[in-house]
């Protein structure tokens, strides 16, 4: 489970988004950190679960990794190449190793085009992957791929419902053969039991195509589900970065416990038995976040430490993985009678 | 699970035809289709649609309505009221009313028409590059915008035609049509612009605009393939009504003595020609007038009969 | 203030279920047909008591809630049969004076956009002062000392000082605290909580949940919780409605819902969603998808998706079958359902 070269190395990234004031001169008085110093490793044919609440920062993280904004600083290397600082022809041609699957499926696909259209795209773009005969054949298999029927290619759209256009969205993904997706709460916007289908359409096309999945996601159940690995994300940060098993059952920061002890279990075996950490009030704004430990005012184990003195993300005594708390200490949150 | 389809089903996904689409879902259906689907189940439409026809028959074809020379007076038969032989009557210099307010259906038509496009053309341009490139030329073409809005319609045409072409001037045909045109366009583009501009950043914040980006879509692609299409339907609609008022327009001009003139025949024109004679013969300007608020509603109606049918709300 | 409570919604002698839906029927008029939002739809609810109404989309699920509040468009909805019993009186025989009175003192709701429920243009404790104004005729200063202590109640900190503030001021979870709060300023005997977190983040939504269990348990209030969260249900949950396609397809008290559900659309929900607390394998997927309103499968609406359909699953429409108690189940082959084999 460690190849050699990872396929994507983010590090150092930093995306802040200025606050100006006034009209015609344009002032800046400030800027909200969507995202403040994010460093991970991708390899070949994993899924990296990024996981976070509202405002933490995720969804910017796609955007700058998918190079639709550009960062403030930092780096992310695709292939050795740096995907922020690529331009022109070199963009684009990076732009196929590298593809995404959006949240909403009644906004990502273009209402005026059929489904061929908008699944042959991606080959209208790069006219070099796929010669113009083959095209119409191409769209039709990557139908079949994502299981819908190839002869819908002609229809619109709304003929479909938000499960099929979710698989025509992946489709539109698959159609240049990147080796990394990056998956932006790919199921949040479907119905419980259309969720299922398009996570295990996921998990077979990840097996398939040997694809390594970004997988951002509020919903900790469905990261658990796909995720080898799973990021957590604070106002910008990652705060803990381990292995499935060892997030879920031996999370070691205080907001991560806290994330994983408030999910519902859909078990009521035990309920008055469990125990729950609710944290007080509502997230900092990331135009000021607090010194320090980012979670410190909200957190129950905070100290004068954690205001003075920023935690660094790294394996803490008596963990086995990355965690940015000083006070790090692996805690079984979700597995009830602990 | 030993149900052949069953398993077929699986494989597919199973699921069957969306639920927005009720019957006869096998066929490929776009929007435009569902748009026209709405459109012709509505008796406003058909109405309009009807008049219109009529109307653009009349432009093109007038001899088809009427035998007669528009522009053969006979000074003696000044001011007759209508009679069999006119049906409409004749007007002050003893031309035929009726052969004169059917050619004028052409020039009413051909400045509110071309009008029109040289709107959509300048406000669709300036509105797409404003609202793709945002930032400072959005800035610089928003503010200039607002400075031709910010002017009086009248005393805008008023100033520019009384330049270009003052009230005792008699320019050619060709030349004062075109300078009509010019100046309603060049005063209407501002909110057709901003209608373009809401709707292309309305789009552009959709993910699709996104997801093209993210698969190297260059500016061109995003604009005439995603953008262009889905903000089309409010400046279709604002295009069609606008047709109408810039007939209306073009009238008023006339009426003022600085818009068309003869030898144009226009509905403006007789209008104004017989304006002082109202008590004594009404008709002269009365039936023009009635052609001209008919044309003016034909357009109205046909745009608010389109927008209905865009409404998503009503779907 | 007793003449207001006597009737309707006198408290204390009725002694059947506090509110009983029963056989309730909602038709929605559109332009492509008549859709079924509910059909036949009966459940109940005591003091102290959390029902939960599980559903997807379309389940009707939210259109119950409306049609007891009373707040349901008409048109293009319509209630074409069935009661709504609160104390034994049939509300919709009411007329719209009295139901008002029993809007917000003896029934009253809570959504789920807590931001779009709220008149932006108004300070959020003026708006619950209004409730006192205009149910209880509290003076203009009583009233705000009121919205003070409930604001408190659902515990904002500050309460004080953020009386006079607007509701876009405050944060998610804070507005829909504010919600909540004017739901039960007048202390209702049923609260309706229409999916009151799924706008919210997890750690918010925990705080929200923990609040109402709090507030029922003081307030000894009947709890409709309406939802599609299977993890929210079982935390809270005392008895379940399960619905599809406009009709209750299982009920339930919660745990046996969970250990050993009897209809094959609940028994698939469970399988199929991911846990946190379980690294699972491939996860079950029910096939198809939920039904189109106006085109309604015939028989069972659920026959098209179902691992147990028998041919008789697509002409015989199944009634809720009595399991055992207080359990239904609105499946004919219940009894493989509940052993387990597919």
């Amino acid at each position: 489970m460690a190849p050699a070269e990872p396929i994507l190395q983010v590090r150092d990234l930093v995306k802040h988004f200025p606050l100006t004031q006034g009209i015609v001169f344009k002032r800046q008085i400030g800027a909200i950190k969507a995202v403040d110093g994010v460093s991970f490793d991708l390899h070949r044919g994993e899924t990296l679960g990024v996981v976070g609440e509202s405002g933490c920062g995720k969804s910017t993280l796609a955007k700058v990794m998918m190079a639709l904004e550009r960062p403030t600083s930092g780096s992310v290397v695709v292939d050795g190449k740096d995907i922020t600082k690529a331009k022109g022809s070199e963009l684009k041609r990076m732009r196929r190793n590298i593809q995404m699957v959006m949240q909403d499926p009644y906004t990502s696909l273009n209402p005026r085009m059929t489904v061929g259209d908008i699944i042959g795209e991606p080959f209208e773009i790069h006219s070099e992957v796929v010669p113009k005969a083959g095209r119409r054949k191409r769209v039709q298999e990557l139908l079949d791929v994502v299981g819908l029927n190839p002869d819908h290619i002609n229809r619109y759209p709304h003929q479909f419902s938000g499960g099929q256009r979710q698989r025509i969205g992946i489709a539109r993904g698959l159609a240049l053969q990147p080796e990394i997706i990056i998956c932006d709460e790919p199921v949040s916007a479907l119905d419980v039991s259309i969720q299922a289908q398009v996570m295990n359409l996921l998990d077979r096309l990840q097996k398939e195509f040997n694809l390594a999945y970004i997988f951002i996601a509020h919903d900790l159940s469905v990261v658990r589900h796909i995720s080898d690995r799973v990021a957590v994300m604070y106002l910008g940060k990652i705060v803990e970065l381990g292995g499935d098993s060892q997030i879920y059952d031996r999370p070691s920061h205080p907001y991560t416990q806290a994330l994983l002890s408030a999910v519902p279990v859909p078990n009521p075996e035990g309920r008055e038995a469990r125990q729950r950490i609710i944290l007080q009030g509502d997230p900092p704004s990331p135009a000021n976040p607090p010194s320090g430990c980012r979670f410190r005012t909200r957190c129950w184990k905070a100290q004068d430490i954690c205001a003075k003195e920023e935690p660094l993300l790294q394996i803490r005594p008596g963990t086995d993985h990355l965690s940015a708390c000083h006070f790090a200490e692996a805690r079984d949150v979700v597995h009830t009678q602990s | 699970m030993s149900d052949p389809s069953v398993t077929q089903d699986l494989i597919h996904g199973g699921e069957g035809p969306a639920a927005s689409v009720v019957s006869a879902s096998n066929k490929p259906r776009s929007l435009w289709q569902d748009t026209w689907d709405i459109l012709k189940r509505r008796k406003i439409f058909w109405i309009s649609l009807t008049m219109l026809v009529l109307f653009l028959l009349m432009a093109a074809f007038p001899s088809l309505f009427t035998g007669k020379n528009p522009d053969y007076a006979t000074l003696a038969k000044s001011m007759e009221p209508p009679s069999g032989e006119a049906w409409f009557g004749y007007d002050l210099q003893g031309r035929d009313v009726f052969a004169r307010t059917i050619y004028g259906a052409r020039t009413s038509i051909i400045v509110g028409v071309l009008a029109t496009l040289l709107t959509v053309v300048l406000g669709g341009i300036a509105g797409v590059l404003a609202a793709y490139y945002a930032r400072w030329v959005d800035s610089v073409l928003s503010r200039v915008g607002e400075i031709f809005l910010g002017v009086p319609y009248v005393l805008g045409a008023i100033i520019i035609l009384g330049t270009i072409a003052p009230a005792q001037s008699s320019p050619d045909r060709a030349t004062i049509m075109a300078v009509v045109i010019v100046v309603l366009a060049v005063l209407g583009w501002p909110i057709l612009m901003r209608i373009a501009r809401s709707s292309v950043i309305q789009a552009k914040h959709q993910d699709y605009v996104q997801a093209a980006r993210a698969l190297g879509a260059g500016p061109f692609r995003i604009i005439f393939k995603h953008l262009l299409p889905n903000s089309l339907a409010p400046i279709l609609v604002y295009a069609t009504i606008t047709i109408g008022s810039y007939i209306g327009a073009e009238a008023t001009l006339s009426l003022l003595g600085i818009g068309l003139r003869e030898p144009v025949i226009s509905w403006g024109i007789a209008i104004a020609d017989h304006t002082s004679y109202i008590r004594t013969g009404a008709h002269a300007m009365l039936f023009p007038a009635a052609f001209l608020s008919l044309c003016v509603l034909t357009f109205v109606m046909l745009g608010e009969a389109v927008r209905d049918a865009l409404d998503p709300k009503l779907r | 203030m007793v003449e207001v409570l006597s009737e309707p919604t006198g408290r204390g002698s009725y002694s059947g279920a506090l509110l009983e839906v029963e056989n309730l029927q909602v038709e929605f008029h559109t332009r492509q047909g008549v859709a079924k939002a509910v059909n036949g739809v009966t459940y109940s609810v005591n003091p102290g008591e959390t029902l939960a109404v599980l559903g997807e989309s379309g389940s009707g699920k939210s259109v119950t809630a409306q049609t007891i509040m009373g707040i349901l468009d008409m048109p293009p909805g319509k209630i074409t049969g069935g009661e709504i019993r609160f104390r034994g009186v049939d509300i919709l025989k009411l007329s719209e004076e009295q139901r008002r009175r029993i809007r917000g003192e003896g029934i009253s709701m809570v959504f789920q956009d807590a931001l779009s429920a709220l008149n932006p243009v108004f300070p959020v404790g003026w708006q619950i002062a209004e409730m006192f104004r205009i149910h209880r005729g509290a003076s203009r200063s009583d009233a705000k000392k009121k919205a003070v202590e409930l604001m408190d109640r659902v515990r904002i900190p500050g309460a004080k000082d953020r009386v006079n503030d607007f509701p876009h001021q405050f944060s998610g979870g804070m507005r829909q605290r504010i919600m909540i709060a004017m739901a039960i300023a007048l202390d209702p005997e049923i609260l309706i909580a229409d999916e009151p977190t799924t706008a919210l983040d997890v750690t918010v939504q925990a705080q929200i949940m923990g609040l109402l269990a709090d507030l029922q348990r003081d307030s000894n209030m009947g709890l409709i919780l309406i939802t599609h969260d299977l993890g929210v249900v079982a935390d809270v949950a005392d008895k379940i409605a399960v619905m599809y396609g406009g009709r209750i397809v299982e009920t339930a008290p919660v745990h046996d819902l969970y250990a050993n559900p009897a209809h094959p659309y609940t028994r698939g929900l469970l399988e199929s969603i991911p846990r946190v607390d379980l690294k699972g394998q491939e996860l079950y997927a029910i096939k198809g998808m939920p039904p189109n309103l106006l085109e309604m499968p015939s028989g069972c609406a659920f026959h098209p998706r179902c691992p147990y359909r028998r041919e008789d699953c697509a002409t015989a429409i199944p009634p809720l079958y009595p399991i055992s108690g207080n359990r239904g189940s609105a499946c004919h082959y219940w009894r493989e359902v509940v052993d387990g084999s597919r």
